[in-house]
C-alpha cells in the first residue's frame, strides 16, 4: 500500500458537533427576534447591528492576527455572536461610534484579553453594554419608541421602558401584557418581543444547543420572587409575568445566561446559578437603582461560575449502592 | 424500556452487515497464534518447531490462575515459535503453523447438530470451560472461568448475558443470535449451572428486533432465562452500564459485578461454552464483522483463532483505495492497526475499514466549557476537568476526580464540540493514576 | 477644626492599635528557621527542577542544612555546590558535570514511517497505545514530551523530527529522562570539551529487524566491543551500550561500527587524530 494508515486512540468516529455549528444556531435562534427588532425599530436597529457585528469580528481578528498572533478564531462565528448580542443590549438610537466602543469592550476587554473563546471568565456581550452603561448612561437609557420610524435614526421619538416605569411607581402607565409579549415595548432591540426570543429558545433547545436548566430555573425564580412580592403588597408591586416579560428578562434567561462559557458544567450547577440570577436581577429591579439587573446579576453569576464548577459536581455512577 | 441512567450517546449505527449470514472463511495457508490473547498471564508454549498439531491440539498451557489455554486452530506443522509483530507494531510471542489438510482432535463431535443433554456439576462444567481456553468474546478478554468462580463470601444472584453489541458497525452477536439460537440458550443454562445461579437475563438493544422476537419465542419454554429489551444507547455494552440497566444496581467503583451479585458473560462467550462442554470442542475459531462504508461485501465470518486480518478484508472484497484508518474491533472502542497481516484473535469481534472523511480528526480548539462531555459521561465524572489535570500531570487531584472510573467508551470524545481528546487523556491519566494506586497499596 | 482633630485622633488610635496586634502576632507566630536555609537558597538556581530529588529549591537548601553528604544540585553543577559548602563551612567533593543524550538517531531519513499518528500530541499517550509510527518500537516518538518537561529551555525538537538538546542549556536535571516514555534520553558525563560518545540506538529487536526499521540501528554485531580496549562497551540485548565512566573517547569504536550508531559530538575532523582526549577522565 501506498498510503500510511493512521493511528489514533479511540473513539475513531465523531458526533460531528462543532463550535462554530452551535454559534451559528445560537445566531439562527435570534433570528426571529432580529427581525422584529427591524421591524420595530427600522434603520436605527439596522446600523447599530450592523456596526456592532462588522466591529466585533474585524476587532477580535486584528487581535488576533497582530496580538495573540494565534490560531484564525473569527471562523468560528463566535465574533460575530457577541457581536449580535450586543447590539440586542442597545437602544436602537445609539450613535455609531459608541457601538463601536462597546465592541472594543466586548471583544478586547470581554474576551480576547483573558485567550479568546473559551477562557473568558464573564460574558463578552455583557462586558461590552455594561461598560457603555456606565460610561453614556443617558444615550444608554433614553429609549425610542417602537414603530416610530422615525428619519434619522439619531433623533427618534423617545419614551420610557416598562421597567422604568415601574421604578418610577407608575403602574397605571404600564403596557398591556399583549403587547409586551408581541412586540411593542420600548427598550433594546432584543427586548421588545418575548414570543419572539421564545420561539429561538425552542429551537435551542430543540437542537440541543441549551439544556432546559438555566432559562427556566431563572424565569421560575423570578415567578416566585414575583408572586411573593405582588402577595405581600398588590398595590405597588406588579403580577409576576410583567416581570417575565418585560426588560431584557427572556434574552437574558435564554441567549446571555446560557452562554456556554461563562455558565456552570454540570445540570445541578446551572439550576444554582439560574437561581440565584433570578434573585439577583429581582433584588436590582425592585430596591436597586437601576430599573433592570438582568445584566448585572448575569455578570455577578459569571464570576460564581467557577466556585460552582468547582463544588457541584455530577451525580457519580456507583456512589449509592442499592441492596 | 430499560436503559442505564447516567449519561449515554446515540452515534450512528451502521450495522452494514446486519443480517447477512455467517460465512465460513477458507483456511488460510498459516496462521499465527499468540499466546497472550486475554487479560492476565500469557501461556506458556508447549509445542516446539516442527511438531505435528491437529485442529484443537492445546499448543500453550494456561500459566496460572487468570489465564488461559491456547489451541491450534488448523492442523499442521509448527513452523516456529517466535517474536513477531502483533496489530500495534510491538513483538509477541506467537506459535505460527504451517497448515496441511484440516485435521480435527478425535475428542471434538464435528456433527452441525443440536444437543441438549448435559449432566454435569458447577465444578465439571467449570473445569470444561479452562481447558477449552474461553474467555470473554464481547472484546475484554477476561477468562471466562475466573469469573464463574466468586471470591469466597460472595453469592451471584443472577447471570446477565450481553448480547448489547453497542458498538457501531458490529453484528457479529447479532447473526450469531439468529444462526444459532437454541445452541446460545443451552450455553446460558450451562452457565447458570456453572455460575449455581437460577435466574439468567438476556440484555439486547431494541435495534434487533428479530433476534429479540426470536430468543423470546425460544426462552418461553425454558425456566428462568428471560429476555430483556433495552432502549439504544451507547455505552450500554459496558458490564456496570448492562447491570444498572437490568437490574437497577450500580457496582461501587473499584468492585466487580459480584459484588451487586451478578455475573455477567458475553452472547458469544455463552456459544462458546455451550461448544466446549456438548461438542468438546475448544474455542478454535470465532464470528468476526468484516465491515466499512466503502468494502464491496461486509460480511460475518467464521474464521479460525490466527488468520491474519488482510485474509478476512480480501475475502470481504478487498481493501478499498479509500481506506485510511483499519480498526481492530468497533470504531468507539476498538483501537487502530498498523498491522493487517496481524492474526485474528479471541477478542477480535470485528475489523473494520474507514474513510478519512469518516474517521479523520479535526484539529482541537479551546475548551468552550459547554459542559456536554460531563452531561453524556456515563460514569458521572468531569472529563473536561479530568483532561486538564492530566495535562498538568496532577495525579493526586485527578484521582480524587476518581479518573480510575473512567471505562474509555469514548463518549466525552465523541460529543466534543471544540473536537478535544478527552479520552485520549483521560486514559493517559486513569493508567497513570492507577499505577499509583498500586505502588501505594504495595508499599502499604 | 474639630472634626480633624477627633478624625486625626482616631485615625491614629486604629494605626496603633492595629500595629501592636501585628507586632504581638509576629512575636507570637514566629517560626525559628537556620537562616543558613536563606543564604543557600539565594545562590541555588531557583528553578524548583526537583532534579535534586527534594520538593524545589528551599527543600534541597534544607536538606543541605542537615548534611551535604551526597546532595548535588544538578542545575547548578560544582559552582553552586561550592558556594553552598562555603556557607556550610565545609568540605564539597566535586562531581562530574552531566547532560542530557538522546539515544536515537531514528530521523525520517534514515527511519521510514510505516503509518502516521493521528491523536493527541503526547509521547506518553502514543506510547500506551502502539509502537509508533514506524518498523522501529524503541526509538523517539518525536511527540515532544522532553521538551514540555524541560524548564531550561534546553531541549527542541528539530526539523528531522528528534529531539535536539543544547549543551550550555542542559542542566542534567533529569526531568527529561522522567519525561520519556520510551526511556530514549540518558544523563551521560559531558566529557572534556563536552566532547562525548554514545550509541545512538537503544533497538533490542534482532540485527535483521533492526536494519530494516532503521539504517542507523544497533545491530548488536559486537564489533565495537571486540574494538574497545578499556572495556567499556558491552552489548546486551541485541544493543550496545558504552559505560561512560570507561569510556575513554579514543573513537574506534565509532569507526567500526557498520551502522554508524555510534555518535560522537564536538571532536574535531577525523583526519587529524590526536589523542589529546585521553589525559583527562
Amino acid at each position: 500500500m501506498d498510503k500510511l494508515l493512521k493511528v489514533s486512540p479511540s473513539p475513531h468516529v465523531h458526533g460531528g458537533d462543532s463550535v462554530s455549528r452551535n454559534m451559528l444556531r445560537v445566531i439562527v435562534a435570534l433570528l426571529p427576534a432580529y427581525a422584529v427588532a427591524l421591524y420595530s425599530f427600522g434603520v436605527g436597529a439596522l446600523v447599530v447591528s450592523l456596526t456592532a457585528m462588522f466591529s466585533c469580528v474585524l476587532f477580535e481578528y486584528l487581535i488576533q492576527r497582530f496580538l495573540l498572533k494565534g490560531k484564525f478564531t473569527i471562523n468560528n462565528y463566535s465574533a460575530l455572536l457577541t457581536g449580535l448580542l450586543l447590539s440586542f443590549n442597545l437602544p436602537s438610537n445609539l450613535p455609531w461610534w459608541i457601538v463601536v466602543i462597546g465592541s472594543v469592550v466586548a471583544i478586547g476587554i470581554g474576551k480576547m484579553c483573558f485567550g479568546g473563546l473559551g477562557n473568558n471568565p464573564f460574558n463578552p456581550a455583557l462586558v461590552g453594554r455594561v461598560f457603555l452603561l456606565f460610561s453614556f448612561p443617558v444615550q444608554m437609557t433614553t429609549w425610542p419608541r417602537p414603530l416610530g420610524w422615525a428619519s434619522s435614526y439619531l433623533d427618534a421619538e423617545t419614551m420610557a421602558t416598562p421597567l422604568s416605569l415601574l421604578k418610577a411607581g407608575k403602574l397605571e402607565q404600564m403596557p398591556d401584557a399583549l403587547n409586551m409579549f408581541l412586540l411593542d415595548t420600548p427598550g433594546s432591540l432584543g427586548e421588545i418581543s418575548a414570543l419572539a426570543l421564545l420561539i429561538g429558545g425552542i429551537y435551542l433547545l430543540i437542537t440541543k444547543v441549551i439544556t432546559w436548566h438555566i432559562p427556566v430555573s431563572i424565569l421560575l425564580t423570578v415567578t416566585a420572587f414575583a408572586g411573593i412580592l405582588y402577595g405581600v403588597d398588590a398595590t405597588t408591586y406588579p403580577l409576576p409575568h410583567i416581570h417575565l416579560l418585560s426588560g431584557g428578562m427572556m434574552l437574558g434567561a435564554i441567549f446571555m445566561a446560557t452562554d456556554y462559557v461563562t455558565s456552570p458544567m454540570t445540570h445541578k450547577g446551572m439550576l444554582i446559578y439560574g437561581f440565584f440570577i433570578g434573585v439577583i436581577t429581582m433584588v436590582i429591579r425592585v430596591w436597586g437603582v437601576y430599573p433592570e439587573g438582568m445584566s448585572f446579576a448575569i455578570l455577578i453569576m459569571n464570576a460564581f461560575t467557577p466556585i460552582i464548577n468547582k463544588y457541584v459536581k455530577p451525580k457519580r455512577f456507583g456512589r449509592v449502592v442499592k441492596k | 424500556m430499560k436503559t442505564f441512567k447516567i449519561g449515554g450517546i446515540h452515534p450512528e449505527e451502521c450495522k452494514l452487515s446486519a443480517g447477512v449470514a455467517i460465512e465460513k472463511m477458507p483456511l488460510p495457508t498459516q496462521v499465527a497464534i499468540p499466546v497472550a490473547q486475554h487479560i492476565g498471564a500469557p501461556a506458556t508454549v508447549v509445542v516446539a518447531k516442527g511438531d505435528k498439531v491437529k485442529v484443537g491440539t492445546l499448543i500453550a498451557q494456561a500459566s496460572g490462575f487468570v489465564s488461559a489455554n491456547v489451541h491450534s486452530s488448523v492442523s499442521g506443522v509448527v513452523a516456529k515459535v517466535d517474536n513477531e509483530l502483533d496489530a500495534f507494531g510491538n513483538r509477541r510471542q506467537v506459535v505460527v503453523i504451517d497448515v496441511e489438510g484440516d485435521e480435527w482432535e478425535e475428542a471434538i463431535d464435528l456433527k452441525g447438530d443440536f444437543k441438549r443433554t448435559f449432566n454435569l456439576t458447577s465444578e465439571e462444567i467449570i473445569e470444561r470451560i479452562k481447558n477449552a481456553g474461553i474467555v470473554g468474546l464481547g472484546g475484554a478478554t477476561f477468562p471466562t472461568h475466573v469469573k464463574l468462580m466468586p471470591p469466597p463470601g460472595k453469592v451471584a444472584e443472577v447471570l446477565i448475558i450481553n448480547a448489547v453489541e453497542c458498538e457501531p458497525y458490529l453484528t457479529s452477536d447479532h447473526v450469531l443470535m439468529l444462526e444459532y439460537a437454541d445452541e446460545i440458550l443451552t450455553g446460558v443454562q450451562l452457565l447458570m449451572r456453572a455460575a449455581k445461579v437460577n435466574r439468567a437475563i438476556i440484555g439486547i438493544e431494541n435495534n434487533k428486533k428479530d433476534a429479540i422476537a426470536l430468543l423470546q419465542e425460544k426462552v418461553s419454554k425454558l425456566i428462568g432465562i428471560e429476555v430483556c429489551p433495552l432502549k439504544m444507547k451507547y455505552p450500554q455494552g459496558s458490564e456496570k452500564q448492562l447491570i444498572d440497566a437490568l437490574i437497577g444496581r450500580q457496582v461501587p467503583s473499584g468492585a466487580l459485578p459480584i459484588e451487586v451479585g451478578a455475573i455477567v458473560q458475553n452472547v458469544g462467550t455463552a456459544f462458546a461454552v455451550y461448544e466446549a462442554i456438548v461438542k468438546n470442542k475448544p474455542l478454535v475459531d470465532r464470528i468476526v464483522t468484516v465491515t466499512g462504508k466503502s468494502l464491496a461485501t461486509p460480511k460475518n465470518v467464521l474464521a479460525r483463532i490466527g488468520t491474519p486480518m488482510s485474509a478476512l478484508i480480501a475475502y470481504a472484497g478487498g481493501m478499498p483505495d479509500d481506506t485510511f484508518k483499519i480498526i481492530a474491533g468497533g470504531p468507539m472502542m476498538g483501537r487502530a492497526i498498523v498491522n493487517i497481516e496481524a492474526p485474528i484473535q479471541k477478542g477480535s469481534s470485528g475489523v473494520l475499514l474507514m474513510s478519512e472523511r469518516e474517521s479523520v480528526r479535526a484539529e482541537m480548539d479551546n475548551c468552550i466549557r459547554c459542559g456536554k462531555c460531563v452531561s453524556v459521561c456515563c460514569m458521572g465524572l468531569q472529563p473536561y476537568l479530568l483532561m486538564s489535570l492530566v495535562e498538568k500531570k496532577m495525579w493526586q487531584e485527578a484521582e480524587q476526580e476518581a479518573v480510575y472510573d473512567c471505562l474509555e467508551c469514548g463518549s466525552c470524545s465523541f460529543t466534543c464540540p471544540a473536537h478535544r481528546p478527552l479520552l485520549d487523556y483521560v486514559r493517559y491519566g486513569k493508567a497513570t493514576v492507577m499505577k499509583i494506586m498500586r505502588e501505594r497499596s504495595v508499599k502499604k | 477644626m474639630n472634626i480633624m482633630l477627633i478624625s486625626v485622633v482616631v485615625l491614629g488610635m486604629i494605626g496603633i492599635f492595629s500595629a501592636a496586634i501585628l507586632y504581638f502576632a509576629a512575636q507570637k507566630f514566629k517560626v525559628e528557621e537556620d537562616p543558613r536555609i536563606d543564604e543557600i537558597e539565594a545562590v541555588l538556581p531557583g528553578a524548583n527542577c526537583g532534579g535534586c530529588g527534594f520538593p524545589g529549591c528551599r527543600g534541597f537548601a534544607d536538606a543541605c542544612v542537615a548534611s551535604l553528604e551526597g546532595k548535588l544540585c544538578p542545575v547548578g553543577g560544582n559552582a553552586v555546590m561550592e558556594k553552598v559548602a562555603t556557607i556550610l563551612g565545609v568540605e564539597v567533593s566535586l562531581a562530574d558535570p552531566m547532560v542530557a543524550v538522546v539515544k536515537c538517531q531514528g530521523s525520517c531519513n534514515n527511519r521510514k514511517k510505516t503509518n502516521s499518528y493521528d491523536g493527541a500530541k503526547s509521547c506518553a499517550i502514543a506510547s500506551m497505545l502502539y509502537a509508533g509510527e514506524t518498523g522501529c518500537s524503541f526509538g523517539c516518538f518525536g511527540l515532544g514530551d522532553c521538551v514540555e518537561a524541560c524548564q531550561f529551555d534546553a531541549i527542541k525538537i528539530g526539523e528531522d523530527g528528534l529531539p535536539i538538546v543544547d549543551d550550555e542549556k542542559c542542566t542534567a536535571c533529569g526531568a527529561c529522562v522522567k519525561a520519556c516514555p520510551k526511556n530514549v534520553i540518558e544523563l551521560r558525563k559531558k566529557g572534556p570539551k563536552s566532547r562525548r560518545i554514545y550509541v545512538g540506538c537503544i533497538n533490542k529487536d534482532k540485527g535483521a529487524i533492526t536494519r530494516k526499521a532503521c539504517s542507523v540501528g544497533c545491530i548488536g554485531c559486537m564489533k565495537c566491543q571486540k574494538e574497545c580496549t578499556f572495556g567499556a562497551i558491552t552489548v546486551e540485548n541485541n544493543c550496545a551500550y558504552i559505560d561512560f565512566t570507561k569510556c575513554r573517547l579514543c573513537r574506534k569504536c565509532v569507526a567500526v561500527c557498520p551502522t554508524k550508531a555510534i555518535v560522537e559530538v564536538n571532536f574535531p575532523p577525523r583526519k587529524v587524530v590526536v589523542e589529546q582526549a585521553e589525559n583527562k577522565e
